[in-house]
């Protein structure tokens, strides 16, 4: 029984390890929608479900890091490597401005890569200030903490020095991506040459202190247990508390998603469920009480189970990808149009809403 | 027990009224149905069908290890909503003989199979004593399985070639070694439905005479509503309540089955097809309404493994099986998954915390597997984290 959990959510008090536990071990997941769904409404009254217009530019799939949950990297000096030449990435920016319109700052772009070691800061300089000042439409939502401190690490220059100068060119906030479970013996295992824990988080921390705003990932059902999703989840929350008081940045939302074994070097691994997912998601909601936002992940758990999310806690249902390489390189992945996410969201009885990267609303559309 | 944040919740969405029925076993009203088919807050209407279904079936979720076997593709019907059928003529059409379905079971002779599933097209070209062939084939090769063949519109078929009353028909069928009927065939009991997409088949009357019928001959059966093309909620409402009806003049219905339909190659591929939220009120609706049958299921290979597994929270006591060889509704695109393995199962159901009862056709208990948590989610085991 978790009536007594229920009651701590009921006055909206927060919630501790334990309680998380007991929550995660509750295979009653009506329940734990129906907590979640109350916390979503506590803080989006408004039968509203948001939705962004962005797309995925993957500039680079060289890279050297070999993760092993990872199906979309090429080795430096392989065929199979490329580097989007600037026009190509221009023309794709254009492709999104077609479908997302010209309002200032509407159209995300998260350009995310691997680890290329001839890409170094003014590769990005460069490249973010074109964008910005070509495309006003735009908003730069990209490059995750590994990219970041990497061509920090290539260019010679301290994190921080990488981050003020790429948000002075135009990058405007970060992506979570590459948090997978922020506990070491999960990143020791599959992801050994990435960032360890506290690297992951003091970025993050950094970005929120210049100002930058960004959001927060986990990608589980790999190699973690139940515990290691719970400290990632309270990691996340003090880092937050944190930033809240002492920062203009802070993490405005939070996506979880679920390990793609396949075409990984963990191929047989058990695939994470449906089931799984909402019940993280859920969690996931009622644990980060300092977070505003908590997004779907239709692109791994498919139309299907994202539309019951939004009973599970969620208020957001992501970005239309456009494209999407890095998953579907792992196995399924779907991409979804914007009629067919508004279709789903008015189907679970809330009304569609278009917004922008700081979850403000986009009038067109 | 105190007012919890559950009954709290309740009272703000406003179905107290209903969940006081759910909780004193009362029924309820078709207007009842309309409001659960209508409220957006599916958690809330989970929650009251997972009430039903612990009153009814506690922690347990049925299983079954069958094979599915399609004898002919070949119907005369053109349903709209299928992608399976061949018209006659069609050079796709087949039509398996006797000792090529028994050749399909003794592929599969040395896994312990329960459960024969057998439903085909309507076909015209088919002789009665066919039927009575192919049943008497199954029998000879497995003679302990249990049979579960025949939609009411096939029925209906064998009944006008046989020239006989359908009582006759289904105890011939019944003495040739039928055990059960797996209730396809009744879509929506829409007279609209059925003129917009299946007008040459037997209409709802006809679909509620038939298994009347068998429950009167001592064949028990399952009923289904294949839903999410152009039906109506109010139609589904009577759909469910014509159904409990009968089960309470006859209560030969072991099952309801809400099916998911899929538009993918049917004639109305249009039409966007039900969503996942939609799969899940079917199941909890169906077992708030349905008081008097005892088992809701939900079909995973229509409902795809995930919705299934989460049903099992919103009334679902029943997942079908690891089925072989379903050809009925086949995406040959995205290749759906046509199987589940023993082991996929038993991790589905122990994941979600229920206990797995393998079961026959007739839901008579076979097994009762000790359930076994999956990796991520042992405590206070010797673990290392390898990848």
């Amino acid at each position: 029984m978790i009536t007594d959990i229920a009651e701590k959510i009921g006055a909206g008090e927060r919630l501790t390890y334990d309680d998380g536990l007991r929550l995660f071990y509750h295979p009653n997941v009506t329940e734990l929608g129906m907590l979640a769904d109350h916390v979503r409404r506590q803080k989006h009254p408004e039968p509203v479900i948001t939705y962004n217009i962005g797309r995925n530019i993957n500039y680079t799939n060289i890279c050297w890091v070999r993760c092993k949950f990872c199906a979309f990297y090429r080795p430096p000096g392989d065929q199979e490597g490329y580097t989007l030449p600037e026009e190509e990435i221009f023309r794709k920016v254009e492709d999104l401005i077609d479908v997302g319109g010209n309002e200032p700052e509407s159209c995300e772009i998260l350009m995310q890569g691997g680890l290329n070691p001839k890409l170094k800061i003014e590769y990005y300089e460069h490249l973010f200030s074109e964008i910005t000042h070509r495309y006003p439409a735009t908003y730069l939502h990209s490059l995750s903490v590994a990219e970041i401190v990497y061509l920090a690490h290539i260019s010679k220059i301290s994190v921080e020095e990488a981050l003020i100068r790429l948000r002075d060119a135009g990058l405007k906030s970060l992506p979570g991506a590459g948090a997978e479970v922020l506990a070491d013996e999960v990143r020791d295992a599959i992801a050994s040459r990435k960032e360890s824990t506290q690297e992951w988080l003091d970025v993050h921390r950094l970005a929120h202190r210049i100002g930058m705003k960004s959001t927060a990932t986990m990608m589980f059902g790999s190699v973690e247990t139940i515990e290691h999703r719970l400290q990632h989840l309270l990691r996340v929350r003090e880092v937050q508390d944190e930033s809240l008081d002492v920062s203009d940045g802070y993490f405005t939302a939070f996506i979880s998603w679920s390990f793609q074994p396949e075409g990984t070097e963990l191929p047989d691994m058990r695939k994470a469920t449906g089931y799984d997912y909402l019940r993280t998601t859920a969690v996931a909601r009622l644990m980060l009480d300092n977070i505003e936002n908590i997004q779907a992940s239709y692109v791994t758990q498919g139309p299907k189970i994202a539309q019951i999310a939004l009973r599970y806690g969620i208020n957001d249902f992501g970005s239309t990808m456009m494209e999407e390489n890095v998953i579907s390189a792992g196995g399924v992945s779907f991409v979804m149009p914007t009629d067919e996410i508004e279709r789903l969201i008015e189907d679970a009885g809330f009304s569609a809403q278009r917004r922008n990267t700081r979850y403000e609303t986009v009038l067109s559309h | 027990m105190g007012v919890t944040l559950f009954d709290t919740l309740i009272a703000k969405a406003g179905l107290t009224d209903i969940y006081e029925k759910v909780i004193h076993e009362e029924r309820l009203s078709s207007d009842d149905g309309l409001r659960l088919y209508q409220h957006p807050d599916l958690s809330a209407i989970g929650y009251m069908a997972n009430l039903q279904r612990e009153r009814l079936h506690g922690d347990k979720v049925y299983f079954v290890r069958n094979q599915h076997l399609n004898y002919t593709n070949i119907c005369n019907k053109g349903c709209l909503f299928c992608s399976f059928y061949a018209l006659p003529k069609d050079p796709e059409g087949y039509v398996l003989s006797p000792e090529q379905i028994q050749e399909r079971m003794r592929a599969y002779a040395d896994i312990p199979i329960s459960e024969i599933h057998m439903v085909g097209g309507v076909n015209p070209k088919l002789p009665y004593d066919y039927y009575i062939d192919i049943v008497k084939a199954i029998k000879e090769v497995r003679p302990d399985v249990s049979l579960k063949a025949f939609t009411m519109i096939e029925l209906e078929q064998i009944r006008r070639i046989g020239k006989k009353p359908m009582d006759e028909t289904l105890r011939e069928l019944k003495k040739a070694g039928i055990d059960a009927l797996p209730g396809g065939g009744a879509e929506v009991f829409s007279e609209r439905v059925h003129e917009e997409l299946f007008h040459a088949k037997s209409d709802s009357d006809k679909w509620l005479e038939t298994a009347r019928t068998a429950h009167q001959v001592g064949l028990p059966s399952n009923a289904t509503m294949l839903y999410g093309h152009v039906e109506q909620t109010e139609e589904k409402v009577y759909h469910l309540t014509r159904l409990r009806e009968l089960q309470d003049e006859t209560n030969g219905f072991m099952s309801f089955i809400p099916l998911s339909w899929h538009p993918e190659q049917t004639a109305i591929d249009h039409l966007p097809g039900p969503t996942g939220q939609m799969d899940l009120r079917e199941i909890a609706v169906a077992r708030l309404m349905l008081d008097n049958i005892p088992h809701i299921k939900s079909f995973w290979i229509m409902n795809t493994p995930a919705v299934t597994q989460v049903g099992l929270w919103y009334g679902a006591d029943d997942m079908d099986g690891s089925v072989l060889e379903y050809e009925i509704t086949r995406d040959p695109d995205t290749d759906r998954m046509q199987a589940l393995t023993q082991t996929q199962m038993l991790d589905m159901i122990a994941e979600a915390g229920r206990r797995p009862v393998e079961r026959d056709a007739l839901y008579r208990v076979l097994d009762v597997p000790e359930p076994v948590l999956p990796p991520y989610m042992q405590v206070d085991t010797e673990r290392s984290i390898t990848a």
